[in-house]
């Protein structure tokens, strides 16, 4: 077998240097009732060009050839083949966690760029080395707050990501902590008066997102005054990390919980990706993932180290800051390659193109008989539509035509069944949009 | 050479600054194609409160200088790729290339989690068929794909635990631990919101089976176990251990890290074990990458079903179909399904071996007992015990010469190795873990024996020698008190 | 070696009392175990806490450990040189690097404790394997 370097007369070489007659005597402190007497039933053995194809034949029964017009949380941005290129070089791809700094230094340094450049995206002092993806930062994120604040309420924005608030809940229900979410206005934004009533001296932190699951941007200021007046903490979650580049970064934010995915990750049907938490340089041994710490060698050059190790799992094991051990490295690794080649200027750029997408196919799409965008508030790259019926029935048709229509709201607010989600990045061709609006008159036109 | 001269190092180990510190206004990597549409100006679309300045000290570079900063950071690290990692339990073996190709491919890296499933058969025929895979390779009844990593299939775990002894009553409230287990287990416990009760392993590196006769009351909920043990031992008394769990109405969850012990040669649903995770990352060889991405999935028998994460593969009318909504289960532990990416990978790892998969698993334990076998009389073997697919020594022969195990695995650079896992599992004290895996050819396994051989014979006549190690690297022994003691955690202009 | 009008425990904190107040910190042997101390993470003034309850952490680069109270009391104050000079700890456990000073509630608890020689048998024990 290609992947085990051994032929026979190595393998009885060293039975005999042990003095096993057999490799089964190896396995004799395995009970003989629990060992196999039968190989698995296992699909394989395959070659390279049989793998390929095997998953080719899969590839070819997804949705290539459709033009998808989803967001919510997964983007899809151009990715540079530079990039690629750095992650398949075998020091990054099959390197090891960096405990062995001296033999690291390459991941170590890649990792203190990466949490520079977070800092320098989102406005605040520290951030970490990458956590499992945006959903479960947001969630790490109030178990640090209520550990700051040693209170037990959160109040949760009905506009964070519904299924950011979902795995909220299955950690929290656990926890004893006490998750009551509250209510978004016309605007499509949070509701500010909800807000301020929610608010007490029990409450440990503010969860909002930013631009929220709408795709409106929220006033974050205004949120902060609020949860800061009781002495909560404010955490904003970032869903579109692309949005930060012409979008005032959230520095009243207490804790900021973004994904990363937007810069370099392929949507790959779900992950991985990377989330990261950045926040106040005072919480930050409260802050739970790896650190990337600069110092120097005995001969005072300077090198990167993991730092603050202390508030891990290997160490603090139950008091550890959260049970976090492997991260997402090389996509962070992704984020930062990306990030340095787009640069100061394209990465304002790029989120210009992703603007003037947006409201370009936002005003086509307002022009289609009985379309109509219901909220008022700012938004970035997604935004939300109304359709005279179900968004169900609409995206049926438009799937005819190999389109990925708006993402329905119906399943998750249940006040919104006939409003739908739709994303439009850098991505889009013009043509598709002029397209996507066309389809769309269409499928409304069709009697129900 | 002059050493004012900014390039004077070494060649191979290059002078190479942050990236922020080669920045330049005005230079760029990117550039965009042209926008097809009018231009917007943020403070119109949006009103100026809302609008941001660029990122002050973003870096601004070129797309060749970008090229040769990572390919110069990436040659200070050491990777599989060039030789063994030796670390205890983190199973390093060879990350086959063919999956970094197939996870590439278009109608593969394209596809958005929220699109219909009517355009995502090719996406949930690759879940169900490793789905499966991992089902007989485990001898379970019923899998979740969705956790990103170990930790989180042990916090899945234990909350479907939790689960189901609310179904039948009470939750209770301990969770029983070995001393020798990972971190992540006694963390994820408290996250999971149980107690941890330490329980000590007997003078074999065992379970201590009267003992636990005695612990397991019915406050307790679970067991968590690794099998093997971090100690490469495989427990014994395995099914006992089970029937005290059951007897009381507790479950058995096992830690699937060591696993690179068992695959195609015994089956943890065999033996008792009610819930597990497995690690692709460990031994269905995705990368590590520096750290992650990973993926932890959950197997589990057939009474914790109705309470698994969703979405949950399941199967109508003999297509695999994703069931959004199940009242019993214990929610969503991420966003977006899982880490599909690996998966993929960890496919294309079983896929190629087959039922062959037993020999990856008898090479791995071949290599581990003979490692053992030939640095046995130079090393300290504190448990006599048959060790598995790892070995633990432990430093006490080169502790009488002030050297210890991080001395050690120090000057293992210098020979051209990654050190093994020094100082766990807690239990041997000075302990140092070897885990070779099966992807080590016997000219490797010889080499690392040798370097070991020559350190201990260092650490006897030239200490200083090793305490000082390592002495080839790029960076020497960095200040690690420093870094804690007044962090610098990002670079500033 | 070990200041003889100071109290000890097991593990390895001293207390020297003085009237109704008293000073708590770790012992040499304590830092020596630890390594280089990067961080002291101390309860604020007006806490109270009784014997045996944890009254912080110390960390190193590779441990934390927690600090028992000795003695019941209330916090008075905390020593704030530790803030900016974790080091102390190591240079100076027995003077300079006090962790706290309290009020005590109970100050017969201190007859309880070790006193210098029976905390010095202690760690002689426990080094040489013996039974403590």
């Amino acid at each position: 077998m290609r992947y085990l370097p051994k032929s026979f007369s190595e393998r009885q070489a060293m039975l005999a240097a042990i003095g096993a007659k057999s490799i089964d005597e190896l396995f004799a402190s395995i009970p003989t009732e629990y060992r196999l007497k039968e190989p698995l039933n296992l699909p394989g053995p395959l070659s390279e060009a049989e793998i390929i194809s095997w998953f080719r034949t899969r590839a070819g029964n997804n949705s290539v050839g459709y033009t998808s017009f989803l967001g919510a949380g997964v983007y899809d941005h151009l990715r540079s083949v530079v990039t690629d290129t750095i992650l398949q070089r075998g020091e990054f791809l099959t390197s090891y966690t960096p405990y062995q700094a001296e033999i690291s230094q390459g991941t170590l340094q890649s990792i203190f760029e990466f949490q520079t450049l977070v800092c320098q995206l989102t406005g605040q002092e520290v951030a970490n080395a990458s956590m499992w993806d945006g959903s479960t930062a947001t969630t790490e994120a109030v178990l640090m707050a209520e550990r700051l604040t040693r209170r037990h309420r959160v109040l949760v924005a009905r506009t964070l990501h519904p299924e950011h608030r979902q795995v909220l809940g299955t950690y929290a229900r656990n926890l004893g902590l006490k998750i009551e979410e509250f209510a978004y206005s016309d605007s499509g934004q949070i509701d500010e008066a909800a807000l301020t009533a929610a608010v007490d001296d029990e409450t440990a932190a503010v969860v909002v997102q930013s631009p929220n699951f709408f795709g409106v941007l929220e006033r974050i200021p205004a949120i902060a005054d609020i949860a800061h007046s009781k002495q909560a903490l404010l955490i904003v979650a970032v869903a579109e990390a692309v949005s930060i580049g012409i979008v005032r970064p959230p520095v009243e934010a207490d804790i900021v919980a973004m994904e990363t995915q937007s810069f370099g990750m392929a949507p790959s049907y779900g992950g991985p990706y990377a989330g990261v938490i950045a926040t106040r340089e005072q919480f930050v041994r409260q802050m739970p993932g790896r650190l990337a710490g600069q110092t120097t060698d005995i001969e005072g050059h300077r090198g990167f180290v993991l730092t603050l190790a202390t508030r891990e799992q290997h160490i603090r094991r139950e008091k550890a800051t959260s049970n976090i051990c492997t991260n997402q490295a090389l996509c962070a690794l992704a984020a930062t390659v990306h990030l340095c080649l787009l640069g100061k200027e394209g990465l304002r750029e790029l989120a210009l193109q992703n603007l003037a997408k947006a409201r370009f196919t936002a005003a086509e799409l307002a022009k289609v008989p009985g379309v109509r965008l219901p909220f008022s508030g700012p938004y970035f790259n997604e935004f939300v539509i109304e359709l005279p019926r179900s968004v169900r029935i609409a995206n049926d048709s438009l799937l005819r035509e190999k389109i990925i229509g708006p993402l329905p709201l119906g399943p998750w607010y249940p006040e919104q069944t006939k409003r739908g989600l739709v994303c439009v990045t850098e991505t889009m061709p013009r043509a598709e949009i002029e397209r996507l609006a066309a389809a769309l008159g269409r499928a409304l036109a069709l009697p129900i | 050479m002059n050493d004012k001269i900014k390039k004077a190092r070494r060649h191979v180990s290059q002078n190479e600054g942050l990236i922020f510190e080669k920045s330049a206004p005005g230079k760029r990597g990117i550039e965009l194609p042209p926008l097809d549409v009018p231009a917007v100006d943020p403070s119109a679309a949006f009103g100026a409160e809302f609008v941001r300045d660029s990122v002050f000290g973003f870096p601004e570079v070129s797309e060749v200088e970008v090229l040769r900063h990572f390919t110069r950071l990436s040659t200070w690290n050491y990777a599989i790729d060039l030789g063994m990692y030796p670390l205890g339990s983190c199973t390093m073996k060879y990350n086959p290339r063919v999956n970094e190709f197939v996870a590439r491919l278009d109608g593969i890296a394209t596809e958005h989690p929220f699109q219909p499933q009517t355009v995502s058969h090719g996406c949930l025929e690759i879940m169900r068929t490793l789905q499966n895979c991992l089902l007989e390779i485990t001898g379970m009844d019923a899998c979740t794909l969705q956790p990103s990593a170990g930790a989180q299939g042990e916090l899945t775990g234990l909350l479907l635990i939790r689960a189901y002894l609310e179904s039948k009553g009470d939750a209770r409230r301990k969770i029983l631990i070995p001393d020798s287990a990972h971190g992540t287990n006694p963390a994820t416990a408290v996250i999971a919101g149980y107690e941890v009760e330490n329980i000590r392993s007997d003078s074999n590196g065992q379970i201590d089976v009267e003992a636990l006769k005695q612990e397991v009351q019915d406050d307790v909920a679970a067991l968590m176990l690794t099998n093997p043990s971090t100690l490469g031992v495989f427990e014994p008394r395995i099914g006992e251990i089970a029937d005290i769990l059951h007897q009381r109405g507790a479950l058995l969850y096992m830690d699937g890290a060591n696993m690179n012990a068992l695959a195609g040669v015994s089956r943890p649903g065999d033996f008792g074990v009610d819930v597990m995770h497995l690690n692709l990352h460990k031994t269905f060889s995705t990368p590590h990458g520096g750290g992650g991405p990973g993926a932890g999935p959950v197997l589990v028998k057939r009474i914790l079903e109705p309470f698994l994460p969703v979405p949950v593969l399941v199967e109508k009318n003999g297509q695999p179909v994703l069931e959004v909504h199940r009242h019993t289960s214990i929610g969503r532990l991420r966003a977006f399904g899982s880490n599909f990416g690996v998966l993929v990978r960890a496919l294309a790892y079983i896929l190629a071996y087959g039922p062959g998969i037993r020999q990856a698993t008898e090479d791995a334990v071949l290599n581990s007992n003979y490692i053992r076998k030939r640095l046995k009389d130079v090393y300290d073997l504190p448990y006599e015990s048959t060790s598995i697919h790892e070995v633990v020594f432990s430093d006490a022969r080169q502790k009488k010469n002030g050297v210890n195990t991080m001395d050690i695995a120090k000057r293992l650079i210098d020979y051209g190795f990654h050190p093994y896992t020094t100082a766990f599992p807690l239990i041997v004290p000075g302990a140092l873990m070897i885990e070779p895996t099966e992807s080590e050819s016997k000219e490797e396994c010889d080499l690392f024996v040798d370097a070991m051989r020559a350190i201990a014979e260092e650490a006897a006549t030239n200490p200083d020698l090793v305490k000082t190690a390592p002495h080839s690297t790029r960076v020497s022994r960095l200040d690690e008190v420093a870094a804690a003691r007044k962090p610098i955690l990002r670079w500033k202009p | 070696m070990y200041p003889t009008d100071f109290r000890y425990t097991k593990e390895h904190e001293w207390v020297k009392a003085s009237g109704n107040s008293a000073s708590v910190g770790i012992t040499d042997y304590a830092q020596s175990e630890l390594g280089d101390v990067v961080f002291v993470d101390l309860p604020k003034p007006g806490t109270k806490v009784a014997a045996g309850q944890s009254l912080g952490t110390i960390e190193s680069v590779k441990a934390v450990s927690e600090i028992y109270s000795p003695v019941s009391g209330e916090v008075t104050e905390i020593n704030s040189l530790l803030t900016s000079a974790p080091e102390k700890v190591n240079e100076d456990p027995h003077g300079a690097a006090w962790l706290i000073r309290l009020k005590l509630t109970n100050p017969a608890e201190l007859d309880a404790l070790l006193d210098a020689t029976a905390y010095e048998k202690f760690i002689a024990e426990k080094d040489s394997g013996a039974p403590a």
